[in-house]
């Protein structure tokens, strides 16, 4: 089978973002999303920080430290961008006003809970960011993340282990083997990275995935 | 005739007491009143609560005042970062209080103080470790966590330009918490670029009324010292 990189699994979010949409990337991996949206398709990228409309990176030597995205990283405006303060921006998380935010996680489960801030280890110093935020207010939440840990354990999983950003949230997830769908009769499998059947996907997954009879 | 201009950074902060809670605007470097926070570390208060989004990097600004020791508590949403060293020190040591808190919920909660609101009820975090103990509801079809407003005594907050009443305009990200923890505090410190006479801001993009601040400081240029 052919595993998706990162930038193959960012391209294939990229491809199901229509037109119009309001987009809250992740730190890390989601992030690459950007990189791979259709020119010319109109997608307006917001962050947690109170900036609706980011544009590419700043070429070397152009960055301005008051622009910057939720990963403290130097971005651009779009002409039509905005900026607004942080109240207003978690206003428009919670409120349902994005229609998707793409978020990285450690496990999600078969009811769609979502785990990625916190490992819980008595040494860990917990953060969470605007993680738990984004998974309840956010229209749809898209997961990005690799299918199995660096052990070959399923990351996707019947109960997460992991303590949980938020309880039944995930609408999709990406993973470099397969796009499933969380729904309330379970996981439905839209896609397949080439070379990898149905029956190997649920072997390595070791919970109950439904094939999509209108598999994309 | 009202005139909120202060000489320093010093004379804004002079009379900040042992114990004091304290908003500390900013989001990284973006926002961040790093000659306010200089002038909090010269001047000695101790024991302080301070909010913030996050817990200081590097060994400047609020880290600089969590590694001298005048930090008993800190609320904020991300405090481990790949240079928060004085941070995890402290806290591994005991030495410091964290509470954690999602950003939005933080955001909200200072809102609220400002805003005059008791309490609200909030979706985020319902059903996970950071909600518990809270008081729930469920509202129609969507569970909810109460939560409380964070008042504050200061404010410490950056803007790019300010009149002698203390409107305020800011400049691109740099807005971040600045408006919400104006008029949270009881008293508001504002770092500025530049003074302006009044009349000279347009009254269409003042974004923090001078009604929610009390003291201004010309800080002159604000860029950041290299490392």
């Amino acid at each position: 089978m052919k595993k998706l990189d990162r930038n193959q699994m960012a391209a294939r979010v990229a491809r199901d973002i229509p037109e119009g949409s309001y987009v809250n990337l992740g730190i890390g991996l989601p992030t690459l999303v950007a990189d791979h949206l259709p020119k010319g398709r109109e997608i307006i990228l917001h962050s947690e920080n109170g900036v609706l409309g980011i544009g590419p990176k700043p070429a070397l030597g152009e960055e301005d430290e008051d622009l910057i995205n939720a990963g403290k990283e130097p971005v651009t405006l779009l002409p039509g961008g905005a900026y607004f303060h942080h109240a207003d921006s978690f206003g428009m998380i919670r409120g349902q006003h994005l229609d998707f935010a793409v978020l990285g996680a450690f496990q999600v489960s078969v009811a769609g809970d979502l785990a990625n801030w916190h490992t819980g280890g008595a040494d860990a110093i917990p953060a969470v960011g605007g993680a738990m935020d984004l998974a309840m207010g956010a229209k749809k939440v898209l997961v990005m993340m690799e299918h199995l840990t660096k052990k070959g354990e399923s990351k996707i999983v019947e109960r997460c282990t992991y303590p949980l950003t938020g309880a039944r949230c995930v609408n999709r997830i990406y993973t470099d083997l397969a796009v499933i769908d969380v729904k309330a009769d379970g996981l439905h499998v839209v896609d397949l990275v080439e070379g990898l059947s149905f029956e190997e996907l649920q072997r390595l997954s070791g919970v109950p995935l439904k094939r999509l009879a209108t598999a994309a | 005739m009202i005139d909120k201009f202060f000489a320093s950074p010093e004379a804004a902060l002079a009379d900040v007491a042992d114990g004091a809670t304290v908003l500390i605007g900013g989001f990284g470097n973006a926002g961040m009143p790093a000659a306010l926070i200089d002038a909090l570390i010269a001047q000695g208060a101790r024991n302080l609560t301070i909010v913030n989004n996050n817990a200081g990097n590097g060994d400047t600004g609020l880290a600089a005042l969590i590694g001298a020791k005048r930090v008993r508590k800190i609320l904020c949403s991300f405090p481990r970062q790949s240079d928060s060293w004085h941070f995890d020190k402290a806290y591994r040591a005991g030495e410091i209080e964290l509470e954690l808190v999602p950003q939005g919920t933080l955001a909200e909660r200072i809102r609220a103080a400002g805003a005059g609101i008791g309490a609200f009820y909030t979706p985020t975090a319902f059903g996970t470790d950071l909600a518990k103990g809270k008081e729930t509801r469920r509202i129609g079809e969507r569970d909810y966590v109460l939560e409380y407003p964070i008042h504050a005594d200061y404010a410490l907050i950056k803007a790019d330009r300010a009149d002698r009443w203390g409107n305020l305009a800011y400049r691109k990200t740099a807005r971040n918490f600045a408006p919400i923890m104006a008029a949270a505090a009881r008293c508001t410190v504002v770092q500025v670029r530049e003074t302006v006479e009044l009349g000279a801001l347009d009254p269409e993009l003042v974004v923090t009324p001078g009604i929610f601040v009390q003291r201004v400081v010309k800080v002159g240029s604000m860029l950041r010292k290299a490392a």
